[in-house]
């Protein structure tokens, strides 16, 4: 045995090649973020060697037949991509008006009220559901929801909240920024919530136990103790929810509408940046639109890289042990 | 002595506390009702469009009832079988680097930030990446294309589950195979992916199903197929695309077989989803005690 | 048989902690050498740097020579080729999970490469003995798996898959430490037979046990061998005041 053994001679060869193999898949991931660069970059020239920066805010031209402001002409090749970034901001910062309270009330529900048994299945139930396909909520959101808009909450909204100027004329689909904005604040919830809540189970006790010890309520505990603590992390949680609700593409184009329009009102048809991709980039002719498009698609990409770096940048915060400073 | 002031302030907390609980259930409620509903929804609206016809006929031209999705079923498991061909190695690989060679480096850090903020970049955006580097210069839409795209997203996914249960494999069950002699590079094979294989397997069974569901990345890549094929040099039909094809179309035989294949995803991910619970919840990788 | 190990002004760092300093001392062959000293004096180390597991730790540094038999082991050769002579039984017992009974005692040479079905039974059959395990999980060679076993058991099965590949010198560090007393003296008993065929090193905290199993005992304190002898002197006539401070009590 002894003899066979020695006989096998030493690794370090093999060894080496083994590390800077793995190496080579590791580095694979950077390699990935230079790829997409590197080809939206390459493939949007033409657009932004026509259009430039103002690409982004050049207001329409009035069209002279119909009055109407023309954004987006794939006829004549002549694109701004205004309406999609209005649409996209409209339709993200609206789900997190209905999300973030939500979340962060179902958060500090199963961080802190929740009785035992019921936080395993409602944490599983979470966790389906930000697993489930934008599609089947699209899915769900044109046959469920749009309807149910349409008939009992629009014109609710409409009736009493009319006066705000961004309620008016209700949409006869039951389409429009409002039906994105909540199947978005739908798909960003269950991500907010655990994020608040991981950042919550990272306060450490000694806090919570201090403020009790002074006397606080429950509610004067959480909110001395463990929310200004996690304050940092929950805004990152927020910032995250955003961060997926600006590229949600498919729910997102079931349902607002696809105009290439601005509106003041909320329920009026819209289009964001990812969904007029979706819908128009297989049947663009010329190239001046595909590079347009492509355009709008690397516009997506740094920004929703720089809003999850952020985000995950303040998570990482409080969670890391980096001390909370309380304000 | 109890002013009067005293006591309206503790009854004011009192109240408020008790407020802010009743919130945070009925926030809870909003929640999770409408939630189970939605999926409580999906599955009998699924189960009741799902017959043997769906699984194994092709569509019939619009307008007609009946039909199947089988060639969708067929395109979806060759684009996940090209995008498996990616993403599993190479992820696997990069999980094996964060766990075993690059602990605690700055490089493995940032590898592992860039995995997570790659996560969060819509799925779109994979798919222009990808119709950029093969669509453009064959000239032409494929299963191939889109089955790139779809194993570059598995890659950050499959490498973060990787490299968590490799981590959770006890360090002495690496010296005792060092100690015996054994090779680094065989160390880890045999030993530790071996070790941890049960959560790497069903990591990458996590990321099968994320993929399995995606749209945006092929609608211009894949792009669909009326007919049945296989080949992944020409453009191929996916479960998700032909669900929302059929959902935006008028025909209501279409939305029939639309919520049948949502059904079929959803299983799908929530078997994929409870496995992955199952294996890290039982601890299945405690090695000596 | 086993060989003699020669160590001269051996030396070792994690990062900048001087953990070895200047140690001298050869190890007899077919001798069971036990090394004791109080927490954190550095036996540990000691030992793992005579099979070159101590520099598995990216902090760790090693100066000095360390010949076992003929061969200068950080000269001479790869860490592999060492550890293949050179057996270890850890502290707690580490079978590998994922691998029945017989196939943890054949592993290193299974995975080495070794193919013969007929000469791999024998083998196992032969370690097992060898840890007096064999009697006891003989019917369930291959459909128990490694990690089912009682901790003593488990402690066995990793000495008998250290002696599958038929080392020369075999250490332990603190091998009967996370076990219970019947267990403990199956294995000291198991030692007292195994040192005819091996040298064998033992790294213990409990000073019975030394005295029981070993011909020569170093006593090791804050990284310095103090003293070095046969067991019976070290234990009834200690040259150094330390060792005397530290057999009977006074610190450890």
């Amino acid at each position: 045995m002894r003899k066979f053994l020695n006989a096998r001679g030493n690794s370090a060869f093999a060894d080496r090649v083994f590390k800077w193999l793995m190496t080579l898949c590791a580095l694979s991931i950077f390699a990935i973020v230079l790829l997409i660069l590197w080809e939206l970059m390459l493939r949007s020239g033409m657009a932004w060697h026509k259009f430039g920066f103002k690409f982004f805010f050049q207001p329409g031209t009035r069209d002279r037949y119909s009055g109407l402001l023309n954004y987006w002409d794939p006829v004549n090749g002549d694109f701004s991509a205004l309406p999609f970034v209005y649409g996209t901001v409209v339709s993200s910062l609206l789900s997190l008006v209905i999300a973030v309270p939500l979340a962060v009330g179902l958060a500090i529900f199963l961080t802190e009220m929740c009785p035992k048994i019921l936080r395993g299945p409602l944490a599983f139930i979470t966790e389906l559901l930000a697993a489930i396909p934008s599609i089947i909520y699209g899915l769900w959101a044109v046959f469920v929801l749009v309807p149910l808009l349409r008939e009992h909450v629009n014109p609710l909204l409409s009736k009493y909240l009319g006066w705000t100027g961004l309620f008016a004329d209700t949409n006869p689909t039951g389409l429009g920024y409002v039906a994105a904005a909540v199947i978005l604040a739908v798909m960003i919830l269950p991500i907010i919530s655990s994020l608040t809540r991981e950042v919550m189970t990272a306060v450490p006790h000694s806090q919570r136990e201090a403020v009790l010890a002074l006397g606080a309520t429950r509610w004067e505990m959480i909110r001395m103790g463990v929310l200004r603590n996690a304050r940092i992390g929950i805004v990152g949680a927020v910032i995250l929810g955003l961060g997926r609700a600006l590229g949600e593409t498919m729910a997102v184009t079931m349902v607002i509408g696809n105009t290439p329009e601005i509106s003041k009102s909320l329920f009026a048809n819209g289009s964001s940046m990812a969904s007029v991709i979706a819908n128009e980039f297989a049947e663009a002719v010329s190239d001046i639109h595909r590079s347009a498009l492509i355009e709008i698609g690397l516009a997506l990409f740094l920004v929703t890289i720089i809003v999850n770096a952020f985000a995950r940048f303040l998570v990482w915060m409080v969670t890391r042990g980096a001390p909370a400073r309380v304000h | 002595m109890a002013t009067n002031a005293t006591s309206f302030r503790s009854k004011y907390r009192a109240a408020t506390d008790h407020i802010v609980t009743g919130l945070a259930i009925l926030a809870t409620v909003v929640v999770v009702v409408p939630l189970v509903a939605i999926f409580v929804y999906l599955m009998l609206k699924g189960a009741s469009s799902l017959n043997l016809d769906f699984f194994l006929k092709n569509p019939v031209p619009e307008g007609e009832s009946g039909g199947g999705m089988a060639n969708a079923i067929v395109g979806s498991a060759v684009l996940l079988g090209i995008a498996s061909l990616i993403g599993v190695p190479i992820g696997i690989g990069a999980g094996i680097y964060l766990a075993e060679f690059g602990r605690g480096t700055r490089l493995a850090n940032a590898i592992r930030f860039t995995a997570d903020t790659l996560n969060g970049v819509p799925s779109i955006v994979m798919g222009l990446a990808a119709y950029s580097l093969i669509v453009i210069p064959q000239g032409h839409f494929s299963a191939l294309s889109g089955g790139i795209a779809l194993g570059i997203m598995m890659i950050p996914t499959v490498a973060r589950t990787s490299e968590e249960m490799l981590l959770m494999v006890p360090n002495i069950i690496r010296e005792a195979a060092l100690g015996l002699g054994l090779s680094n590079w065989r160390t880890v094979l045999s030993i530790t992916v071996k070790t941890a294989s049960p959560g790497i397997i069903t990591g990458c069974m996590l990321a099968f199903a994320r993929v399995a569901g995606e749209t945006a990345p092929l609608i211009f890549t894949a792009l669909g197929n009326a007919f049945w094929s296989t080949n992944p040099n020409q453009p191929i039909e996916a479960l998700p695309l032909q669900i929302w094809v059929y959902a935006t179309g008028p025909y209501e035989d279409q939305h029939r077989l639309a919520w049948a294949g949502a059904l079929v995803l959803i299983v799908l991910i929530v078997l994929a989803v409870s496995l992955v619970r199952y294996v890290t919840s039982r601890g299945v990788l405690k090695g000596a005690s | 048989m086993g060989v003699g190990i020669e160590v001269t002004n051996l030396n070792a760092w994690y990062g900048t902690n001087h953990t070895l300093q200047d140690i001298d001392l050869k190890i007899p062959a077919n001798h069971a050498t036990a090394l004791i000293g109080p927490s954190g004096c550095g036996k540990s180390t000691f030992v793992r740097c005579l099979n070159r597991m101590h520099e598995t730790n990216p902090i760790a540094r090693v100066t000095g020579t360390v010949r076992i038999g003929d061969m200068d082991i950080y000269a001479d050769a790869q860490p592999v080729e060492i550890r293949r002579r050179v057996g270890m039984v850890f502290q707690r017992p580490n079978p590998f999970p994922t691998m029945s009974i017989y196939d943890n005692v054949a592993s290193g040479l299974k995975l080495n490469g070794y193919k013969n079905k007929r000469s791999l039974d024998e083998i196992v059959e032969r370690s097992l003995k060898n840890s007096a395990l064999w009697d006891e999980v003989k019917d369930d060679l291959k459909s128990k798996s490694g990690a089912s076993l009682s901790g003593g058991q488990q402690q066995r099965l990793c000495i008998a898959r250290a002696l599958a590949v038929d080392p020369e010198v075999l250490l332990m560090d603190e091998p009967a430490s996370a076990l219970d007393p019947v267990s403990t003296s199956k294995i000291e008993d198991l030692i007292f037979q195994l040192k005819s065929q091996y040298t064998i090193v033992i790294v213990t905290h409990n000073m019975q046990q030394a005295a029981r199993v070993a011909e020569e005992t170093g006593f090791f304190l804050n990284g310095r061998m103090v003293e070095f002898d046969s067991t019976h002197k070290i234990f009834t006539n200690p040259s150094d005041k330390r060792t005397e401070d530290y057999i009977t009590g006074r610190f450890g």
